[in-house]
């Protein structure tokens, strides 16, 4: 059994959670995930690995509480239990010598960058995060980025850090004043990594983003996380996540990620209301 | 046998055959001619003595009947209602030239559900070590079987199952109402029992290869069976609404869909259900479409109904319960709302051809005779390859043209030293007995294998 060592909300709704998984923090590389079931009547539910210590044994990750599933993640405390917890999975990013890096972040995909960031440098590339939020109080881990790239650029929409807008807005200006990058790398929300994919394409930048479809068992058993890219239908969790942000087909993926929203009402009213939680 | 009523298990999960009571199973067991030269023996993949333990029962002796059954076969209170005797030990029995055959499935379910009814089954006694050291990937019907030989022959066997249950398909795959899931769960109690380590949550190929696994282990075996769903490949295929086999099962099953929102893992219940597909596994989806409150489940198969694929059991319970069978039919399209929901399904009409290479009539179609059927919910169940995992993840294991693990029928061998698969992944998706059959097939192999290493 995986035991939970530290669960803390660090921006409003986000939370950073580390486990014990000393087989896991040996093997994941940046830009897996696992997949949790925080118990016995939960989802499981795919979350990326932000960051691991594998001579402690732990791992990291940052996740959202938006569905029943991951409420009941926010509810575990250091010593707790997780019911099931399975990785790494997934391919992890395609990491070389690419030159100068531009490496997007928005909500959960803060801390999703972070491990790729950092091999990246490892590798000399020069790193340049996008670090992006509604306002000041949403960012997380900052230090933890500056830490370990080049530069460190905040969005805020309503300009309380950084540049005031959206990151693909920024990266688009960067784009135009003359920034070169050899290499696009943008993880969070679907919505997000469309907007820079459609940044890029003008530029002929290579852009790699991380799918995150409804998933089941994320070893390529059930087929529910397909999605279409250049044309073929390929599954998130063996083929990808990461796939070429110009290639993917984002009105499907954008379609299939909504096909359980009443069901998730349901689910949440019977969370909040307090039943299933105990029995 | 006695069962539910169609109309009564549509609306429940409950299992549909009731059992044979004691008195049942005597008087059925009383028909067995017991032959000099039964063919009934040859006819299982598992080579259990079938006249012996009816004899047992003959004599009710229920007990010396279990313990028989149990050195052939580790699962019997499964393949008592999965295995399609029909096809195997019950097809060659010599009553079924003029008459039914003995009902020796049924038999055997009895002894399996009657040692359970008295409480934690016997284990039989402890065998000496022998120092050696399996590891079995995949926790379906194939591991389950060689893991059970291999523990009883005294090696210490370690067994990695990827989900967050094991069973394999036995648990994501078969309903509960044709399999409980009790019944799986006692049966994997009993291996524990016999010392068989399980690990689950483990994805081989991820969290460890094979090379690394070769490096703690004298021998693997894989049993990761048929993990890939195959699609249609028609137009709108990725509409919401639109399921492989395995999502639908694995969803209804494993994660317990049909307890939403007890259970949170939700599925599209749908009132209109068309699955694609004449195997038992199509047969499973449409019955589960019924019990999770379909109006309609439909099964669109591009064949007639003599090249079904499934058991005539599950046919027969299939259509009493009221599955509307679409034969010569297969989909051309499906097309959905401007939301990428799926709404219709648009099918071509087929005759049938010549015999194929599988020796059934080649279905073709009938041009300018495509028709469309509103459907707010479709199931693709046409098959599954073997699970790429580990292939993609060992690169000196030979793969076939499937994706299939090369393998030695006889021995159960790979191309790579030391390694042994059996099941759907060695020979591409097929039923439970004969995975549990290449998994005893394996284990005597890996027991020689490993008793003349140093």
């Amino acid at each position: 059994m995986v035991k939970v060592i530290d669960r803390s909300e660090i921006a409003p709704n986000v939370h950073e959670c580390t486990v014990s998984a000393k087989d896991i923090a040996m093997k994941v590389r940046p830009g897996q995930f696992i997949i949790i079931i925080p118990d016995e009547y939960s989802e499981r539910t795919p979350i990326t690995v932000a960051d691991w210590d594998a001579e402690n044994g732990t791992i990291t990750f940052i996740f959202l509480a938006i569905g029943s599933s991951t409420e009941r993640l926010r509810e575990l405390k250091p010593g707790d239990e997780i019911y099931s917890l399975t990785g790494p999975l997934g391919q992890a990013f395609e990491m070389e010598k690419f030159g100068r890096v531009a490496l997007v972040g928005g909500c959960y995909g803060i801390g999703g960058i972070f491990p790729a960031a950092r091999a990246l440098k490892k590798l000399g590339n020069e790193v340049i995060c996008y670090s992006e939020a509604r306002s000041n109080f949403l960012l997380y881990w900052n230090e933890k980025l500056e830490e370990i790239s080049d530069e460190v650029k905040y969005a805020t929409t309503d300009a309380s850090k950084g540049y005031k807008g959206h990151a693909h807005d920024q990266l688009k200006s960067d784009l135009e004043n003359g920034i070169k990058y050899d290499r696009v790398i943008a993880v969070g929300c679907t919505f997000m990594m469309y907007r820079i994919s459609q940044v890029t394409r003008p530029f002929q930048l290579k852009t790699i983003v991380s799918m995150n479809p409804i998933m089941i068992d994320g070893t390529g058993m059930c087929g529910a996380c397909r999605i279409v890219v250049d044309g073929t239908t390929r599954f998130a969790c063996v083929d990808g996540p990461h796939f070429d942000g110009h290639l993917v087909d984002w009105d499907l993926i954008l379609a299939r990620r909504k096909a359980y929203i009443e069901e998730e009402i349901v689910s949440q009213e019977r969370h909040n209301y307090g039943e299933g939680k105990s029995n | 046998m006695r069962e539910q009523p169609a109309t009564e298990r549509v609306r429940n999960y409950e299992e549909v055959p009731f059992g044979y009571s004691p008195e049942e199973a005597i008087l059925e067991a009383e028909r067995c001619l017991m032959c000099k030269k039964p063919k009934c023996i040859a006819g299982c993949p598992v080579e259990i003595d079938i006249p012996g333990f009816i004899q047992f029962i003959q004599d009710k002796d229920f007990k010396g009947g279990i313990n028989l059954l149990k050195e052939k076969n580790i699962l019997p209170a499964i393949c008592g209602r999965v295995c399609p005797q029909e096809e195997q030990c019950e097809k060659v029995c010599i009553l079924s030239v003029k008459n039914e055959p003995v009902a020796i499935g049924r038999l055997e379910r009895f002894l399996a559900d009657w040692e359970a009814e008295q409480g934690e089954a016997e284990l039989p006694p402890k065998p000496k070590s022998t120092g050696k050291k399996i590891v079995i990937v995949g926790a379906g019907p194939a591991g389950i079987t060689a893991a059970a030989d291999l523990v009883r022959l005294g090696h210490k066997v370690d067994m990695f199952e990827a989900l967050h249950e094991p069973g394999g398909v036995l648990v994501y795959g078969i309903p509960e109402f044709r399999l409980p899931k009790a019944i799986v769960f006692r049966e994997i109690n009993y291996l524990e029992r016999l010392g068989v380590r399980i690990y689950k949550d483990h994805v081989i190929g991820m969290i460890k290869s094979i090379d690394e696994l070769l490096e703690e282990y004298d021998a693997v075996f894989l049993g990761t069976g048929a993990g890939l769903p195959w699609f249609l490949n028609v137009p709108g295929e990725n509409l919401n609404g639109i399921y492989s086999a395995n999502e639908y099962l694995t969803r209804a099953n494993l994660m317990k869909a049909y307890l939403f929102p007890k259970y949170k893992t939700p599925i599209i219940k749908g009132r209109r259900v068309v699955t694609v597909g004449g195997g038992n596994i199509a047969m499973d989806c449409a019955r589960t479409a019924l019990r999770l409150g379909a109006e309609k489940s439909i099964i669109l198969y591009r064949r007639s109904r003599l090249e079904m694929p499934a058991r005539d059991e599950e046919i027969h319970h299939a259509e009493e319960e009221g599955i509307i069978f679409k034969l010569l039919s297969t989909p051309a399209a499906f097309h959905g709302d401007e939301r990428n929901w799926l709404k219709k399904v648009e099918c071509i009409r087929m005759k049938l051809g010549e015999p194929d290479d599988s020796g059934r009539r080649r279905p073709v179609p009938i041009p300018d005779a495509n028709y469309m059927m509103p459907i707010d919910v479709a199931v693709i169940a046409i098959g599954n390859s073997p699970n790429p995992l580990i292939p993609n993840t060992t690169p000196d294991i030979e793969t076939g043209k499937w994706g299939n693990i090369v393998t030695d029928p006889e021995t159960g061998k790979t191309s790579k030293p030391g390694v042994f698969a059996g099941g759907d992944v060695a020979t591409g998706a097929a039923t439970v007995i004969l995975a549990m059959g290449a998994g005893k097939v394996a284990a005597r192999n890996i027991h020689d294998y490993v008793m003349e290493l140093d």
